[in-house]
């Protein structure tokens, strides 16, 4: 039976009968395929741990007629682990995963998609930027790969050069007086700068960001996200944008 | 294909997870060849399950009245809540005969690309339990994957205003393994969660 090698990104996990799932994995080489791994449902599975959404596994599979079947599964990046410790950053990781799926289609490969996809694994974990952040540069990317890439500058319609005031998500993003239709926005323009600096990687100018303008960006990139995939993304309402703040309990009689 | 009454049949039990249609036709064929006193009994048993049995108002365990049996037990330590996912996880941890405590049933765990955030799970009535003021103990007993990791996180985060100990399952090396079989994360937790050995 032909077997094969790839450096695979988990991205979710379906049950299967008594103890198998179906995992659905980016692989660098084979782009988005789903496989069957027998067993990792016990406890005693040798690589149930390591099939995890978010974890990067080096992968052997035997191809089946329809789905594949892992025989080994070796850890190259826990991150799936590391994240799910916080709750805030999981609830990004779980979008960021959901859009990976979106935007890939199987058996096609999608490296740039993947190595993407890998880096925002290993920010989200190592918690060098906020998380939030790093989802909406994750999002504005994987979008800009998939050929929908947003201009927070020049028209996007007509290519009049920037700063353009209004933004428009089914036109693109920016668009100047003249392409201006129903329905734009007129952000702050440091938020459209913020996320022009999320587009390009400029994580100086996203770190020095005020929190408005970051509240802003996040709607702006929730609806361009949403209408470019055309279904809604059902992880997106869940995700924790702001930080967490400790409430005394009003249940147990305390007081704010 | 078969008639009538016999294609129901197999219709509807391959309706049920994990019966696949050959599944569905050998048991429906070894129904009709059952003693009619068996069947009997099995149909009564399904009729009976979906007219009694309800979800406790207390933990939303698996109950035959508005209390399941370990919440109307007053033997039952009323200090210590044990947090799962489902009702099967309560047998389970019930069969190692360790934990005397009350459980609390959330009905899954918070997976978002599912859709299930913790509005969607039994939270809200597991903060109003502790208005009594009576538990100690929290036990987040979620499975130890992604999604219960994540479970307890944010379960952990919301008690730490009520000042109680909260604590999550061991995870480590199953017994009866080898540890050069042992995948990096579960081998990672048992380091972290190893103990001290009275000599």
């Amino acid at each position: 039976m032909p077997t094969y090698r790839d450096q695979a990104i988990v991205l979710r996990t379906h049950k299967l009968a008594e103890a198998d799932r179906i995992i659905t994995v980016l692989a660098r080489e084979r782009g988005k395929i789903r496989v069957v791994a027998k067993g990792v449902r016990r406890t005693k599975s040798r690589f149930g741990a390591r099939l995890e959404p978010g974890m990067i596994v080096d992968l052997q599979c035997y191809e089946g007629r329809n789905l594949d079947t892992v025989t080994q599964a070796e850890s190259i990046a826990s991150y799936g682990d590391q994240i799910a410790r916080d709750y805030r950053a999981y609830t990004s990781l779980a979008t960021v995963l959901e859009t990976a799926d979106r935007l890939t289609e199987e058996r096609a490969p999608a490296l740039q998609q993947y190595l993407l996809l890998q880096g925002a694994l290993a920010a989200l974990a190592g918690c060098t930027h906020d998380a939030s952040l790093v989802l909406d540069a994750y999002l504005l990317r994987a979008l800009a790969i998939g050929g929908y890439a947003p201009s927070f500058f020049d028209c996007a319609q007509c290519g009049d050069p920037g700063p353009q005031l209004a933004f428009n998500v089914s036109s693109g993003g920016s668009v100047c007086p003249s392409c201006r239709r129903p329905g734009s926005v007129a952000p702050n323009r440091a938020t459209l700068d913020l996320l022009g600096a999320l587009l390009v990687g400029d994580w100086d100018i996203a770190d020095a960001s005020l929190p408005q303008h970051r509240r802003e960006g996040n709607g702006i990139t929730a609806a361009y996200v949403q209408w470019h995939l055309e279904r809604g993304l059902r992880s997106l309402p869940h995700v924790e944008r702001e930080p967490h703040v400790e409430k005394l309990p009003l249940a147990t009689g305390f007081t704010t | 294909m078969y008639e009538g009454v016999v294609q129901d049949l197999i219709d509807e039990l391959g309706q049920l997870p994990g019966i696949g249609p050959k599944s569905a036709q050998r048991i429906a064929f070894h129904l009709l060849q059952a003693d009619g006193a068996d069947v009997q009994r099995l149909i009564t048993a399904l009729a009976e399950v979906k007219e009694k049995v309800a979800f406790c108002t207390m933990c939303g365990n698996i109950a035959q009245a508005t209390l399941c049996r370990i919440c109307a037990d007053p033997r039952r330590d009323g200090q210590a809540i044990c947090v799962v996912e489902e009702p099967k996880d309560v047998v389970a941890i019930e069969r190692t005969g360790e934990f005397r405590g009350r459980y609390h049933v959330l009905g899954g765990a918070i997976s978002p690309m599912d859709g299930i955030g913790p509005e969607q799970l039994r939270v809200a009535e597991l903060m109003s339990r502790l208005a009594s003021g009576e538990v100690v103990e929290i036990i987040l007993a979620t499975d130890p994957n992604i999604e219960g990791e994540a479970t307890a996180a944010y379960l952990a985060r919301q008690l730490k205003p009520f000042g109680l100990r909260v604590t999550r399952l061991a995870s480590g090396l199953p017994v009866g393994g080898d540890l050069e079989y042992a995948d990096e994360v579960t081998l990672g937790r048992a380091f972290e969660g190893r103990r001290l050995i009275d000599a």
